[in-house]
């Protein structure tokens, strides 16, 4: 009640109280603060002379280049063709992670053919196909396209698998009792119910795709984010790394966030487990 | 003689272990439900009263042995056995009526006689509210009751249920034990029942088979023979009831002191 005759303590705002909610205000401030503590210290750092321009160069100057390469269109030539390659590479790793995922989950003679041969790629470092890549296919896309696709895919599609296998058993046998065929069982239920973590592993290898973009753009390439890092490394602008860097982060954070956006569009009905 | 609706013959079930002999969870066990008969099934946990109740399903396989339904063998689950989980089995992207309505999928019901028994279905459990909802905004008591609906929606021979009850508060399980009680008395289908709960057993069924411990094997057959139609309260208080609570909780009790 609100006016208790009993004066009662003010209640006082716990922040660290194990798995204790804690007021909104709190929590998003504490992100944008972390970050604006982050861009303050780059800016007293730079601007006071504590750091050569060729290690750290100023807020300011990494802003100017912004600016500069829109005014230019370098920006987007490069964006585009870096969200394209990512695209294109992560939807072909997709294409082939989800019906081998799929079959993997389900059939345990898929999960013996398979997962020994890809648990043995995987730890093979992407960067390494790089001249082979080249070898294989040349210096144009494609060869982007495999590299994405060589970090992406036996990633992926172990994480497909484990989505299928969290479909609990009863809601197949339960299938089983109104006298559904396993195809049936397999199309109608499992994947239906393994959908929303589906999604999420969407979510999750495309941000691993974006971060084998410098990778793939490593070699023989002219146009694209990654490029135009590697390209300033070799002129020490540092700037152009800096905003390059920044800018791959943020295209990151956006398609993430769609990610999010979409699946609880899509999947209102998950039952969160608590 | 009438043909049982459900005999299980010397039934055996083993699994294999890794290393080391086979486990066995059921071992040489006979029973029978006739129709129209409530028939539970109690024991000391891990005892292998589900396991035995998933093979009456035909949704795990028989080391050994043979069950029947309607004289017929058993080679695998069918629509003329419902069954009830004890965890919840509704398909969390359907609403409640989608849900039951699933049921219906390979029936060969036309259309318009599944809205009909989908709609007298959900009132029997008295959720026709509740059609459009979905399972997340459902209670456990709720979830279960849609789940009952469904496996009678498609009208089969016999209903089996695996401990339906466990996962409820007491409160709700007590209100969810004379809602089935109700349904039974109102149609009689014939029900094989699995509880480790000893009142719950007494209370919805003609007859009680009481497991031995792992190995499980039949150690006794109880007639209840309580006057129907009952109540939760009337039943409860009878003094006949206090009595067979006894006798079984009695049988129970010397299976579980002798594995533990």
């Amino acid at each position: 009640m609100a006016n208790s005759p009993i004066a009662r303590p003010k209640e006082k705002i716990q922040l660290l109280e194990l798995r204790r909610e804690i007021p909104r205000q709190y929590y998003v401030g504490a992100g944008i603060g972390f970050i604006a503590v982050f861009v303050a210290a780059w800016f007293l750092l730079t601007s006071f002379g504590f750091v050569s321009k060729i290690f750290l160069p100023s807020p300011a100057a990494v802003w100017g280049e912004l600016m500069k390469q829109i005014q230019s269109g370098v920006l987007w030539q490069d964006a585009g063709a870096s969200l394209y390659r990512i695209m294109v590479g992560w939807l072909l790793s997709t294409l082939f992670a989800v019906p081998i995922g799929i079959l993997m989950g389900n059939f345990h003679f898929f999960e013996g053919l398979f997962e020994p041969f890809i648990d043995l790629v995987r730890y093979m470092p992407a960067v390494a196909f790089v001249p082979l890549t080249i070898l294989w296919l040349g210096v144009d896309d494609s060869q982007k396209f495999a590299i994405l696709f060589i970090g992406t895919f036996f990633q992926e599609v172990l994480l497909i698998m484990d989505n299928v296998k969290t479909v609990p058993r009863d809601l197949i046998q339960v299938s089983y009792t109104f006298g559904l065929s396993k195809w049936e069982i397999l199309w109608n239920v499992i994947l239906r119910a393994a959908l929303p973590g589906v999604w999420d592993t969407f979510r999750i290898t495309l941000g691993w795709a974006w971060t084998y973009l410098v990778v793939a753009e490593l070699v023989a390439a002219n146009v694209g984010l990654g490029y135009r890092i590697m390209r300033a490394q070799r002129f020490l602008e540092t700037e152009t790394i800096i905003l390059g860097i920044l800018v791959i982060g943020v295209l990151g954070l956006i398609t993430d966030y769609l990610f999010k956006l979409s699946y609880k569009k899509l999947f209102p009905w998950v039952i969160q487990a608590r | 003689m009438t043909t049982p609706k459900l005999q299980v013959q010397n039934v055996w079930k083993r699994f294999p272990v890794e290393k080391g002999e086979a486990l066995v969870a059921v071992q040489d066990l006979s029973m029978t439900v006739q129709p129209n008969e409530f028939v539970s099934l109690v024991g000391p946990s891990g005892c292998g009263k589900s396991t035995m109740l998933m093979m009456a399903a035909g949704l795990e396989p028989i080391t050994e042995g043979e069950i029947k339904v309607d004289g017929g063998t058993v080679f695998g689950p069918g629509p003329d056995r419902g069954v009830v989980f004890q965890t919840y089995t509704l398909f969390p992207w359907l609403t409640v009526e989608e849900n039951v309505r699933f049921a219906l999928k390979k029936s060969g019901v036309e259309k318009s006689k599944q809205d009909e028994l989908v709609r007298d279905h959900l009132r029997l459990v008295g959720l026709e509210d509740f059609a459009r909802a979905m399972p997340n905004q459902l209670s456990g008591g709720m979830r279960q009751r849609v789940a009952i609906a469904r496996a009678l929606v498609y009208r089969p021979q016999m209903l089996l249920m695996d401990e339906p009850f466990g996962a409820l508060d007491a409160q709700t399980r007590m209100l969810m034990q004379e809602l089935l009680l109700n349904i039974w008395q109102a149609d009689r289908t014939t029900v094989l029942f699995v509880t480790h709960d000893v009142e719950e057993a007494i209370l919805l069924s003609d007859r009680i088979y009481v497991m031995t411990a792992r190995p499980g094997r039949i150690k006794a057959e109880i007639v209840v023979d309580l006057p129907r139609p009952r109540a939760f309260m009337e039943t409860e208080g009878d003094e006949r009831f206090v009595k067979l609570r006894k006798q079984v909780l009695s049988l129970i009790h010397s299976e579980v002191k002798q594995a533990g």
